[in-house]
């Protein structure tokens, strides 16, 4: 427990957040440079499996706290053992992949810790023995060093996508320190009562491709061609807020600044415009596709390949040529 | 039931940003209330309208966030505070959150805080947390629907917007409460609302007045320090058009260059 780096490993119903491992490859990114090998905190309930991965995928120890009374993420039994764990063994960096999770966790426990919260890094440098984080702020608009310089540790939050999954080690194992809960189910005000899961669709959270429509598709019935290339391509459906707001489509969906941010290796923007404050949630895709009516519109501006023409033409052509290409 | 709302003033969304020496600047741009914030004040007003109370608009900032206030107070909130103070200039989200709470037990009866998800301009979401810590209550984030309160019992129901889905959950009062889009429909300020609020005063607290040592706040008290801000590099990408003679022809010579790409 005296390694300087610390990741928390984000988890939902005891199996990793489907990006937490890239925290390693963050983490073993400062390692590189401060020293030391990777302590993983895991917290939940039969949370054994996540353990046994986090040594596959480079922790060389891990501090676990398996309890039923973190069956939910909730954030005062979470917090509560994290400030006790990291308060005592004093690392100088927590890392965690961002989400409401961990976002939660780490400004709750930094009050307790004495500490600052930076989320969302795109970027980790060591300067002077502090991380530097760079990150998107003011809609993705302008990018901001930030720091913690005087309080440990640091806590920092990750972009999904920002740094490659790790490659897994298969058998290596490590240390396993086990702690015990702090506090007890009855001294809990809050109960997690039940779950409504969007079923059978692509999560956008974490997706490598997203195909998203906007108004240009005119109506919810719309929204069906573009499915259709979603799934072809094994990706996830986005939508601008005006698609959302018309309820053509739920809102989990909206992409942009009030919406999610995504960063997948593929964007397709089908019938949408591209104003700023939906640049703000897809901006850092790696590649962009535009298809759109209007040769004008400020899409084009971000998209490296674009088709000025009509998306009920172009994506069901699409679809087809995927279909035949990926021999389904 | 008394319910705090706590009202941000950004720079307008479609703002053209300047950088200068990591100072930023959005030229004549209007300050506005931070979108996600217009859903807390409704969320108040709503709540109020059903269980009595107060709706009270809590804002730091510089004394042009008196605008925002007055913005708060025209849709309908009964009361509205201004914190502004120079040496909360520099403040980061632990130091906002830390004078926050300073405010809410100052004003005292208070059974819900509601916050916007999270500020448009340093977009962290990190104060509704660090200020429920402060004050010792329940923090519940990313709320998308306030499905029951029982002000006798002191106990509230609500669903929280998780990546995996709704989550339903419910807590004790009091609770901190952050707030996202499909909650509610802001409403606008009427003509009427607008000259009422005009002859509202809005009471002005300094960091003595809430019993902060400046060490705490500003810059002193700040964990996160951000001395460089910048414009997002412009990637050098020049659109490349496809052109074809046919939808199928287009499509064929995209999944080319995206098979080259790669990405697939
Ligand atoms: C505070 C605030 C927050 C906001 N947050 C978000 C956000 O999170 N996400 C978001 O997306 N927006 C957001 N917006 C709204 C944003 O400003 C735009 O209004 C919105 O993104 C426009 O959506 P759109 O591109 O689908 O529609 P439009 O701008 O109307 O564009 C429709 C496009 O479709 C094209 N088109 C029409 N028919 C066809 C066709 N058959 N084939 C091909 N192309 C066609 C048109 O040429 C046009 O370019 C926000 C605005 C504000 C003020
Ligand atoms: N200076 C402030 N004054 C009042 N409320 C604030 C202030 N800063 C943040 N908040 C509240 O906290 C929420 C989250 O902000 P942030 O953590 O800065 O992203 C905002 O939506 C506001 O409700």
């Amino acid at each position: 427990m005296t390694n300087k780096v610390w990741v928390y490993l984000d988890q939902f119903k005891g199996e990793a957040t489907p990006s937490t491992w890239e925290v390693l490859t963050a983490a073993k990114q400062l390692t590189k440079e401060l020293g030391g090998g990777i302590t993983a905190l895991v917290l939940g309930c039969e949370i054994g499996e996540i353990v046994q991965q986090a040594f596959e995928f480079g922790a060389d120890e891990a501090v676990v706290c398996d309890d039923a009374s973190l069956k939910d993420f909730r954030l005062e039994p979470y917090s509560a053992v994290f400030t006790k764990v990291v308060g005592e063994a004093k690392p100088e960096i927590v890392l965690a992949i961002a989400g409401t999770r961990t976002r939660d966790l780490f400004s709750y426990a930094s009050v307790d810790l004495q500490t600052g919260v930076i989320v969302d890094a795109t970027e980790l440098a060591i300067k002077d023995g502090a991380v530097v984080v760079t990150r998107p702020v003011y809609a993705g608009k302008l990018l901001c060093n930030e720091l913690c310089p005087k309080a440990r540790p640091q806590l920092i939050t990750v972009r999904v996508r920002a740094f490659a999954p790790p490659q897994a080690e298969a058998g290596k194992s490590g240390i396993v320190t086990k702690v015990s809960p702090v506090l007890s189910e009855d001294s809990l005000s809050t109960k997690v009562l039940d779950y409504v899961v969007e079923e059978g669709q692509v999560s956008l959270d974490g997706a490598a491709i997203v195909v998203a429509g906007g108004r240009g598709v005119n109506g919810p019935e719309g929204f069906e061609p573009i499915r259709q290339l979603a799934k072809v391509l094994g990706g996830a459906v986005g939508a601008s807020r005006a698609a959302v707001d018309a309820g053509w489509i739920p809102y989990p969906h909206q992409v942009g600044q009030t919406g999610k941010v995504v960063s997948p290796d593929l964007y397709i923007a089908c019938g949408i415009s591209g104003a700023v404050q939906h640049q703000a949630g897809m901006r850092t895709s790696k590649l962009i596709i535009a298809i759109n009516k209007d040769k004008d519109a400020p899409i084009f501006n971000l998209a490296k390949y674009g088709v000025v023409g009509d998306l009920f033409e172009v994506v069901p052509a699409l679809t087809e040529e995927f279909k035949r290409r990926l021999g389904k | 039931m008394n319910i705090v709302a706590c009202i941000k003033q950004v720079p307008d969304t479609a703002a053209k940003l300047q950088v200068v020496d990591s100072h930023v600047t959005w030229g004549d741009s209007p300050l506005i209330v931070n979108p996600w914030d217009e859903y807390a004040y409704e969320e108040a007003l709503l709540l109020k309208e059903k269980f009595g109370g107060k709706a009270i608009a809590l804002s730091m900032g510089s004394e042009t966030a008196i605008e925002a206030l007055k913005t708060c107070l025209a849709v309908g909130c009964d009361e509205a505070y201004l914190i502004s103070d120079p040496a909360l200039t520099g403040s980061d989200a632990s130091a906002t959150a830390y004078t926050l709470a300073s405010a809410i037990k100052k004003l005292g009866d208070v059974d819900l805080v509601l916050m916007g998800r999270q500020a448009v301009d340093g977009d962290t979401g990190l104060t509704a947390a660090m200020l429920g810590r402060h004050l010792g209550w329940t923090v519940l984030t990313q709320v998308i629907k306030v499905a029951e309160i029982d002000p006798t019992a002191k106990t509230i129901k609500v669903e929280r917007f998780m990546e995996e889905g709704r989550q339903v959950c419910s807590a004790k009062l009091p609770v901190v409460v952050s707030v996202i889009k499909g909650i509610n429909e802001p409403r606008y300020p009427s003509f009427m609302g607008i000259r009422k609020a005009s002859k509202m005063t809005i009471p002005q607290w300094g960091i003595a007045d809430l019993g902060i040592e400046a060490c705490k706040v500003g810059k002193a008290g700040a964990f996160v320090v951000w001395p460089e801000i910048y414009p997002m590099p412009v990637k050098e990408t020049k659109v490349e058009l496809i052109e074809g003679a046919s939808p199928q022809d287009i499509a064929a010579k995209l999944a080319d260059k995206l098979i080259a790409e790669k990405v697939l």
